[in-house]
């Protein structure tokens, strides 16, 4: 099954680390997440841009078309990684890892995943 | 989590905010950072063995004020409030102080508390010291440092900013929408000062100081995440992160400048770009145009093109035309000037700043410029002689080492092989 691992967090708090804070819990991170690639359990990882960088579109009837992010909330989805695991105690293992020395949040949702095309990287 | 180090960020991310709200209560800078201090040492405390409340900042802000009215009873002699202890159990108290402090509450105080940074009767430097002591933080030393003066002196500059803030009176009712725009225009210009003391600064050793564009981004970004819809706040922020993009290649190994053209463009920080050109095109949807967004397109632009060459240099003379149609300065058409030599070549752009000899007479980047087009025309002794000047006027010693440059390389070329 595929689980999307659904970061959430502070942003005011994550805006407030310094560059090599940032670095620093990237490439923690990172050594999980490259043993998951490695066993080919890993697919797209995302950052998502400051929710300051959002519009929003609302729809039904006229479409209403809005700054900022959906929900404003302390929690912001600042990005998610996409994992393949045998079962939701794998999911949750995998989240706890990633998370390790951290105050993140996830949130973990099986996805069905539609394959883009043409995206280049 | 081994220690309280999750602590600090959340203590600094809330500052602005919970320092803002305590302004509200108390009408009195030194009360509310006093306050802000002791809720501080108290959640260091309390946070590691309770486990951090649900809201942070009406944590911080209930527990500085009852702290602060505790010691105002105590001095009359009655009872003390409950102990803090309490309060982090205290979820009704604490929820029914974050319903108050609503998002719009929060945007005000905030706005004020930055606003009153901004009296217009304090010297510009004077404006950033005190934001960067009392929004952000720094402690009276860092800033020291950051302006090359002694803690002692420091300290007593923003003394006097502050006394002089104080006799300001500042208005404390909800802001009607007119003053609300005119406070947010002021704390915009502000936040730019902070920035540019960090890109270039005006005096000292060290030529940028990337600290305080830290500290400009953090500002500008927490100002968008209150006013999202605001275009020019929007240009802000996108062109404080398309400039602070290009700081690894603005000086090389040796702490020298390179200029634009030079610049390595590899070491732009691709991240900051994607996020600067991402608030441009949310700006530019409200087609209410200003001078950051146009300032933030002209970064834009560089920040579009590979190279020097490769860059559209008429669509960034367009966009200061506008800019100087906006904003008339003479610093506005010395930049455009910059973008005519590349269209029109450097006889043209000489003549465009010609006239501004008189109001830029005390400017370094004039004669740098200035130096700079006469050297393209050969005119190597008129160079010489402006760039003599521009040395003259610079504030750190990169800047003087870059004209120095030119120099050698004029002497060098003028004497025979």
């Amino acid at each position: 099954m595929l689980y999307a691992l659904l970061c959430c967090h502070d942003e005011a708090v994550v805006n407030s680390w310094t560059k090599e804070k940032d670095e620093a819990v990237l490439a923690k991170r990172h050594k999980v997440t490259e043993k998951l690639a490695a066993k080919g359990k890993l697919g797209p990882a995302v950052r998502l841009m400051p929710t300051t960088a959002a519009t929003t579109v609302r729809m039904g009837g006229e479409p209403v078309i809005l700054d900022g992010p959906f929900a404003e909330t302390k929690e912001a989805l600042l990005g998610f990684y996409l994992v393949d695991c045998d079962s939701l105690d794998e999911a949750i293992e995998t989240a706890k890892e990633i998370g390790r020395d951290e105050k993140v949040v996830f949130e973990i949702r099986p996805v069905k995943l539609y394959l883009p095309k043409g995206i280049a990287s | 989590m081994t220690t309280v180090g999750w602590i600090d960020p959340v203590l600094r991310s809330v500052r602005p905010q919970a320092i803002g709200a305590l302004l509200r209560y108390f009408r009195d800078l030194d009360l509310a950072e006093e306050a802000f201090q002791e809720a501080c040492l108290r959640a260091l405390k309390n946070w590691p063995v309770n486990g951090p409340p649900r809201d942070p900042v009406a944590w911080l802000i209930l527990v500085g004020r009852n702290v602060a009215l505790d010691d105002v009873r105590r001095r009359s002699k009655s009872a003390p409030l409950p102990a803090d202890d309490a309060i982090s159990d205290l979820d009704d108290a604490e929820a029914d102080i974050a319903e108050r402090l609503d998002n719009s509450h929060y945007r005000d105080d905030l706005l004020r508390l930055l606003f009153i940074c901004c009296h217009p009767d304090l010297p510009a430097v004077q404006q950033i010291a005190l934001a960067l002591r009392i929004v952000s933080g720094l402690s009276v030393k860092e800033i020291a440092r950051a302006f090359l003066v002694s803690e002692a002196a420091m300290e007593q500059r923003i003394t006097r900013a502050k006394s002089r803030v104080a006799r300001a009176e500042v208005p404390f009712e909800t802001p009607g929408a007119v003053e609300r725009a005119e406070r947010l225009a002021t704390v915009a210009a502000m936040i730019y000062l902070v920035f540019n003391e960090g890109y270039s600064a005006s005096g000292g050793s060290v030529h940028v100081r990337t600290p305080l564009c830290e500290e400009a981004i953090r500002l500008a970004r927490l100002l968008l995440t209150l006013f999202p819809g605001e275009p020019e706040i929007l240009g802000l922020t996108a062109l404080l992160l398309l400039q602070h993009a290009r700081a690894p290649a603005r000086l090389d190994a040796d702490g020298a400048i390179v200029l634009l053209d030079d610049q390595d463009r590899r070491l732009w920080d691709r991240d900051l770009i994607a996020e600067g050109l991402a608030l441009i095109e949310k700006a530019v949807r409200h087609r209410r145009p200003g001078p950051y967004q146009i300032q933030a397109a002209i970064a834009g632009v560089h920040a579009h093109a590979t190279s020097s060459k490769d860059t559209d240099w008429s669509e960034i003379d367009q966009l200061y035309a506008t800019l100087e149609r906006l904003r008339p300065s003479p610093v506005v058409t010395l930049n455009r000037a910059v973008a005519v030599s590349k269209v029109q070549g450097p006889a043209a752009a000489l003549a465009m700043i010609e006239p501004l000899a008189a109001p830029l007479d005390g400017y370094f980047h004039f004669f740098g410029v200035k130096g700079g087009l006469l050297m393209q025309l050969g005119r190597a002794d008129e160079a010489r002689v402006a760039f003599d000047q521009a040395i003259a006027l610079a504030h750190t010693p990169a800047e003087a080492a870059h004209i120095r440059m030119h120099l050698d390389r004029l002497i060098k070329e003028s004497q025979p092989a």
